[in-house]
Parts: C-alpha cells; structure tokens; sequence
C-alpha cells in the first residue's frame, strides 16, 4: 500500500523537477534583466548625486570667501567687480518676476485648453489641435528667445514706448506661451483619467457640460492639474535661453516686470561663456547660483508631492 | 401591494414608452418597446446581461445623448403633461432636472456629504444656506443616512462606506424632488446587509416617488416591485404585476429565466 504511494510520488517527480529546472533558468533570467535595470537606474542616481556633490563642494568654498547672510542679503551682484558683491536677490527677483509673468499666462491658458480639450472637444478637433500643442513645446528655447526679443518687444512697444529693448516682460510672456502646452497636456491627462461614471453622476442631476467640468471633473483632478502647474513651474525657474536673449544680462534688483534683469539661469549661461579662471570666486559664483536653483525647485516638487499626497485622486 | 390587484385601467400612468427603438451607432439595442410605467410604483426590469435594460433605462433621462452616433425613435410619454421626452425639442437637460438616477457604483462626487446631496439643487441655482441645509436634511433623512452622516456632512464623502456611498447617491438623487428615480443594479456592489437596507428604502421612497429598477437579483425583484418586465435581447418579452410573473409567467423562456435555469 505504501510502496505504490511512493512510486507514484516518484514519478510525479520527475516532471515536477523539470519544471522545476525550468523555473531556476527563468529565474536567472529575471535576475539578469532585474540587474540591467538596477545598473540603469544607479547611472540616473549617481547622476544626481554627482551633481549635487559638485555643486555642494563647490558652493562650500565659495561661502568660505562670503558669508551666507551677505550671499542672502546683499542689495548688488557684481562677482566680477573688484569691489565684489553677491546679493543672489538680485538674480531671484529677474528669476521670480519672470516665472511670475510666465505662470500668469501658462496658468490660466493651460487650464482652459485642458478643460477644453478634455471636456468639450470632440475627438477630431482634439486630434489637430494637440500635435500643433505639442509642436509648440518643440520649438528650441532660442527662437523663443528672439520671438520675444525681435517681434514681442517691438510689438509691446507700440503701446509702451517707454519699454527697454530687453525686459522680463516679454521674455516671460514668451515663455509662459512656451510652457501652455506643458501644463494643458498634463492636466488634460489628469481630467481624461476622471472616470465616466462620476461625469455620467453629474450630468443625470441635470447640469450642463460646464458645470460638470468645473464642480466634478476639476476637482476630482485636482491633483493631476497641481501637478501640472507645479512642472510649470519649474519649467519657468529652469528656463535660460529666452531671459539670456530677451532680458537682458544686467543684474538688477527689480520686482517690476519692465526692466531688464538678469535672472540666475541667465547669469550661469553668461559666466560659464566667459573665460574664468577655474577656481576662482566669480567662478564659483555659478555653482551657488545653481544650487539655489536646485533648492527652489526641489522645494516646488515637495510641494507638488505634499498637494499630491494631500488631495490624492479620488474617485 | 393591494390584493385583490387593481385593474390596470384603473392606475394613473406616470410615464409610457411606445414604439421605443435605440440605436448605438448600427447597433439596435431596444427594438418597438411598448411599456406602462405607473405612478408611485416600482418597475422591474430584469432579463440576461446584455438584453438592454440599462439602455432602456438611460432612455428616460437622455444619458444618451451624452455620446455620438445613439439615436431614439418612438417615444416616452411623461405624465400628466403628456411630453416626449425623447423629443429633439426638448432640451435633456430639462429632462434630467425631473427624474433621477443611481449608478451601479456609488459614484460621490469629490465633494463633502453635504455639497454632494445639495448638488442638484445647486446646479438649479440654489445656494441659499438655509434652503440648501433643510432640503439635505430631508433628503438624508430619505435615504435613511441622516443618523449616520449628521455629524460629518462636511467630511469627504469618499470616507463613507460603500453602502453609505450609495445611499448619499440615493439622498443627491432625492434631493431635487424628481418625478421618477431610476436605478441601475443599485446594490450589486454592496453587502447583503447594505442591500436589504437599500431595499427598506425603495419600499418607503415609492410612497412619493415613481421607480425604475433594473436588478439581476430575482428575489430582489420579487421583493421590492410591484411591476416586472423581462426583456431579452433588446424586446420586451413580458410585462406584467410581479405577483403574476413570478408566480405564473405567460413565456416558458421567463419562468425559464426567473427560476434560473437560463441565462
Ligand atoms: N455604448 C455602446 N455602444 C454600442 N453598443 C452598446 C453600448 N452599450 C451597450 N451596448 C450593447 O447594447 C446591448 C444592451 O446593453 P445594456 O448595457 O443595455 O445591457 P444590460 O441589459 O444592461 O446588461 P447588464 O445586465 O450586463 O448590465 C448589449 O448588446 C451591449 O453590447
Ligand atoms: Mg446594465
């Protein structure tokens, strides 16, 4: 009786251990491909870290030779001046000032066309409209620029003839229209992934398309949305060419949007073109620049996390 | 239910669908429905997956027209104004602002429990404090949610149970006072405990409001209507008091149906 359960057992063994064998060669097979994409997403990390590396290094010595508080306070920026200053307020106002302009038209356009495009389109106007978005996102930064340096500036003159040739102004609209099609395909997104049924609920209490969109779809994509403009934004912090060509490359501590400034990314272009001796404060100047930069964008993606986290989708 | 059972003559009709053809596209999915909807009572629909029931249903509110290419022929007479709803003339929105309807799957809008029961109202133009609190109380109190929701009615609704969702949806349905509540499976996502309280609630609703009920559930059926109508594959095969169909239905297929033994 025993003797007949064991030799059934053995023989459903054998094919039990090939499959078995079968199983370690796939395993070793996952563990290769597993390991690929390990080493893939070490080289994105040790990117960053490499950089932040060297713009902390770098940034240490520069405070070494001037202090935080002045870096943080000072009225001037004039690194390469003999009387030297490094007021970084200087570069975050032309910074803020432009992103600010930026964001007041790629804000409210972006959120229009996405609700437009999401709630009211039909699929065929969709389908010609968002390429001729996306194209626009393709145009390289610096026609941008000289958009906004010969045709914007010129434009906005007619009516300002008191407006300088370079100001943030028309570098910031230019770059707000550059970042549209950023946050409208990314809130778009956000509003198409609201599901049906909830629109579906809204409609069947009797509202109209645009109360739907408004009172059901947006909020229920709440997160979606704030995580589009908070790309914006960084987009707009991050942004060079258009402020290296349109606004000027003087550092001025201004809030208003019809001067000239120089702006932090700006700054970094033009001192890195220069021939600075290595080593030097001006030179090291550009890594503090930078990583202020680094800072504020990072504080605008815990931002974006914490509103993502707190007004998760929920539907 | 009154036994011995009215004559049907005798009933006031709260809508009537008559010749009722729909088109999804090529497709015809409800083919010459010819059926009574009576006043304050609760119909039925039951019949295969697939066999149109929720298209049937969706008819009477124009959800339809939310997508391209559907097309209604014949109509459905709304009562005591006599109006086809299904005419091109009349706006589905007007439509939708006198009946009602629950999704399968609770669907509470990202909202608090309060802003979610009063958004009909809201979309009505009503947004006076006082009016809004009374008529979500009442609405609340309707759907037997009251109790549990009177303390957190400025809480997400999502933080609500399952079967709570589904009665805050049937108090936002409430609300607005419609003439006809139409229901799409509204328990087939919930708890046997959450669905005989749903079933409690649609006995009581039907002392004010007509019903429409589409249910795969034959003892939900038996329980809660007082109307039956079994379709399959887009017609109206039978219609009748539940009593009767249950007991002894005219079609072999709907016996066959009702006691399981197909589809
Ligand atoms: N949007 C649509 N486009 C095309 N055909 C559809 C669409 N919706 C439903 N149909 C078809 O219409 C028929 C009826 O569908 P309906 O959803 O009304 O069935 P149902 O009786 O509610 O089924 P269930 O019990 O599974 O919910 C089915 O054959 C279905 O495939
Ligand atoms: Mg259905």
């Amino acid at each position: 009786m025993s003797g007949t359960a064991v030799s059934t057992l053995d023989q459903a063994m054998s094919p039990a251990e090939s499959r078995l064998s079968h199983r370690a060669s796939r395993h070793i097979k996952e563990k290769i491909i597993e390991s690929v994409l390990f080493l893939a997403a070490l080289v994105s990390v040790f990117t960053t870290l490499g950089i932040v590396y060297i713009l902390v290094s770098e940034s240490v010595v520069f405070f070494s030779h001037v202090p935080l508080w002045d870096f943080l306070t000072d009225k001037q920026w004039t690194p390469l001046f003999d009387d030297a200053h490094f007021g970084i307020m200087v570069l975050l106002s032309g910074t803020l000032v432009s992103s600010g302009v930026a964001l007041l038209v790629a804000i409210p356009l972006g959120t229009v066309i996405a609700v437009f495009l999401s709630e009211f389109a039909g699929p065929r106007l969709r389908e010609i409209v968002k390429p001729m978005l996306e194209l626009l996102s393709g145009v390289p930064t610096i026609v941008y620029g000289y958009f906004a340096l010969l045709f914007v500036t010129p434009l906005l003159q007619r009516f300002m003839p008191e407006l300088p040739g370079f100001n943030l102004l028309s570098a910031g609209l230019v770059m707000g229209i550059m970042i549209i099609p950023t946050v409208s395909s990314i809130a778009e997104d956000a509003m198409r992934a609201v599901p049906m049924n909830l629109r579906e609920g809204s409609y069947a209490m009797g509202a109209t398309r645009l109360q739907t969109a408004l009172k059901v779809v947006v909020p229920a994509a709440f997160s979606g949305i704030m995580a589009a403009y908070i790309l914006g934004i960084s987009r707009a912090v991050g942004e060079t060419m258009i402020l290296a060509v349109a606004a000027g490359m003087q550092p001025n501590l201004t809030w208003n949007p019809l001067e000239p400034a120089a702006t932090i990314t700006a700054f970094i272009v033009q001192v890195a073109l220069g021939d600075l001796p290595h080593g030097s404060v001006g030179y090291q100047t550009i890594f503090a620049a930078g990583l202020t930069l680094m800072l504020m964008t990072l504080v605008f993606n815990i931002l974006g996390y914490w509103l993502r986290k707190k007004y998760r989708e929920q539907y | 239910m009154a036994d011995p059972k009215p004559a049907l003559e005798s009933l006031p009709l709260k809508a009537h669908a008559a010749g009722l053809n729909f088109h999804y596209g090529d497709f015809q999915a409800l083919k010459n429905i010819d059926m009574p909807i009576y006043d304050k009572r609760v119909t039925a629909l039951i019949g295969p997956s697939g066999c149109g029931k929720s298209t049937f249903l969706r008819c009477f509110n124009r959800m339809h027209d939310l997508y391209p290419g559907n097309r209604y022929e014949g109509e459905i007479r709304l009562h005591p104004d006599n109006v086809n709803l299904l005419d091109r003339a009349v706006d589905p929105i007007e439509v939708r602002m006198r009946l009602s309807m629950v999704f399968q799957k609770p669907n509470p809008f990202p909202k608090s429990i309060f802003e979610n029961v009063a958004y009909g109202l809201r979309v009505r133009g009503i947004n006076q404090r006082a009016v809004l609190e009374e008529k979500v109380e009442e609405a609340l109190r309707s759907a037997a949610l009251w109790n549990e929701a009177k303390d957190r009615l400025h809480e997400q609704a999502f933080n609500l149970s399952g079967g709570q969702q589904q009665r805050m949806c049937i108090a936002r349905a409430l609300a607005t006072e419609p003439e006809i509540l139409l229901f799409d499976e509204p328990t087939s996502a919930l708890d046997p405990i959450a669905t005989a309280s749903i079933e409690e609630l649609i006995a009581e609703l039907k002392e004010k409001v007509t019903i429409l009920i589409v249910t795969h559930n034959m003892q939900q059926a038996a329980r809660v209507s007082d109307f039956t109508a079994y379709m399959y594959i887009g017609e109206l095969i039978e219609y009748g008091w539940t009593d009767d169909i249950f007991i002894k239905p005219k079609h072999e297929q709907t016996e066959a149906y009702i006691t399981g033994r197909f589809g």
